[in-house]
């Protein structure tokens, strides 16, 4: 029998604010930190939370990553580090980029003032590894530790790794999480020059209005641990993950297979997992990216793996409100659901308001809606999907 | 080459030593990097500065023996002027 794994602590930072209570007050209220086309997260000053040697040896996606995983670890009770052995804790991190500010900052260099002068810490703060590798040098995290690249699956892939970690045994205790910070002007510029962005700069997911997403940033982080660790040492068990799926479309680099074949795969993998069926699904945290394309198959996914259930569950896109938070989604959304499971809550799709053929379920327009109770926890499935193909489900339930 | 004097090169090295995350107060000349939290990364970056600024390069086997402040205040001020 694998271990039950429990989750003990959960922080964020994204466009809502800082703090995963935040995240998830200002979302139920229907709030949007999107301005002017942007989710940037500005309320994150990065000099309030670290040195000056940890904020100029970090790339913001690192930064980001780092006061997340603060603020999980500061639940769990582990703000001085781990109270098991740290040899048995691990860390992974996912990003959809990495430090793509300080690529394209250090080019500038390169090219205005030659190669000796490219800084030293270029490469520690570009590597796409940095987020996980700082955090554990922070922490004292000494057991498996890596960075998962799988574009906007990074933070579920990273989620989902160390579920496995946990469960097998390899560890103790896992940090989990992702962070990004790709709102630079060669992003930027890239995501608009394949159409993948709003051009009208709204997120208005599974809307029938709906042009494209609109870029975000931010991190999310989670201390996962057997449950039986965390009763043991008397930590507060704020849920559990029970249930993980992954695959791959192999079918296009950026577009979605349209019948949401490999999606719902990976959402039936994800239920068996938990081993539970359509019916032990109460809430869906969609990936609901605002694209054309991704929320029409992902609809499709939904009524693939769920069947006729798949129009009686509310299904809510936090992307709505922060905007597309690219690897650091699966992770800022796995923590809004361990929250809106203890809530009760499936928070809006802000903004939602006209249906599309193609997208004929349940968002959740207007408010908040309370969840029904059917005399036992709540469930849910958190969705994220990445270009490249690749989809990675999460199933969590209610403490 | 840029000629500055002791004073110069001290006062420009203590801004950047202060830019790495050092404490002001402690950036004396007898301070050693261990003492003010300075590894072998702000060391490379100090070297580039030195070099961009007074035209004087201070490599990997230079900086070994430079365990100080002051050495290498006194190592750039040296080599500044000839």
């Amino acid at each position: 029998m694998t271990q039950r794994v429990a989750i003990t602590g959960i922080g964020a930072v994204t466009p809502l604010g800082v703090g995963a209570e935040t995240l998830i007050d200002r979302w139920s209220a229907g709030e949007s930190g999107i301005a002017d086309g942007l989710g940037c997260c500005r309320e994150f000053e990065p000099t309030e939370h670290l040195s000056t040697k940890e904020a100029r040896r970090a790339d913001r996606f690192t930064q980001l990553a780092i006061v997340a995983c603060d603020e999980a670890l500061t639940q769990a009770g582990w703000a001085d580090g781990p109270s098991v052995d740290p040899d048995r804790v691990g860390c992974v991190m996912g990003t959809g980029i990495g430090g793509i500010g300080t690529i394209e900052a250090q080019l500038d260099v390169l090219r205005e003032r030659g190669a000796e002068a490219v800084s030293p810490l270029a490469v520690p703060m570009l590597m796409a590894n940095a987020a996980s590798g700082v955090v554990a040098m922070r922490h004292g995290l000494k057991g498996q530790c890596y960075g998962t690249v799988s574009a906007c699956a990074a933070g579920a892939h990273a989620i989902g790794a160390g579920l496995r970690m946990v469960q097998h045994g390899d560890v103790a205790a896992c940090l989990v999480g992702g962070a990004e910070a790709g709102i630079t002007p060669l992003a930027q510029a890239a995501f608009v020059g394949m159409g993948a962005t709003s051009p009208s700069g709204t997120s208005r997911p599974f809307d029938a209005r709906r042009d494209g997403f609109v870029m975000g940033e931010g991190a999310g982080a989670l201390v996962l641990e057997t449950e039986e660790g965390a009763q043991e040492r008397g930590a507060e068990i704020l849920g559990y993950l029970t249930g993980y799926g992954a695959t791959a479309d192999a079918h296009h680099l950026t577009a979605p297979e349209p019948s949401g074949e490999g999606a719902s795969r990976a959402i039936a993998l994800a239920l068996a997992d938990a081993e539970i069926g359509p019916d032990g699904v109460d809430w869906v945290n969609a990936h609901g990216t605002s694209t054309q394309l991704n929320d029409a198959s992902e609809t499709e996914a939904l009524k693939r793996s769920l069947g006729e259930r798949a129009h009686e569950i509310p299904v809510s896109s936090l992307k709505s409100a922060i905007g597309h938070t690219l690897g650091a989604a699966g992770a800022v959304e796995a923590t809004a659901t361990v929250l809106a499971l203890q809530r009760g809550i499936a928070p809006p799709t802000v903004g939602w308001e006209e249906r599309d053929e193609s997208c004929d379920l349940d968002y959740v327009p207007g408010d908040a809606r309370t969840l029904e109770r059917n005399g036992r926890p709540l469930r849910a499935i958190s969705n994220s999907f990445g270009f490249g193909g690749h989809n990675a489900v999460l199933c969590l339930e209610g403490a | 080459m840029p000629t500055a004097d002791k004073e110069q090169i001290e006062k420009r090295m203590t801004d950047a030593l202060e830019s790495f995350g050092a404490e002001r107060e402690q950036i004396k000349r007898e301070a050693t990097w261990e003492e003010l939290d300075i590894d072998s990364l702000d060391l490379v970056e100090l070297a580039q500065i030195v070099e961009e600024e007074y035209g004087v390069k201070m490599k990997e086997e230079d900086m070994k023996e430079l365990k100080t402040v002051g050495d290498s205040v006194d190592f750039v001020a040296e080599r500044a002027k000839s």
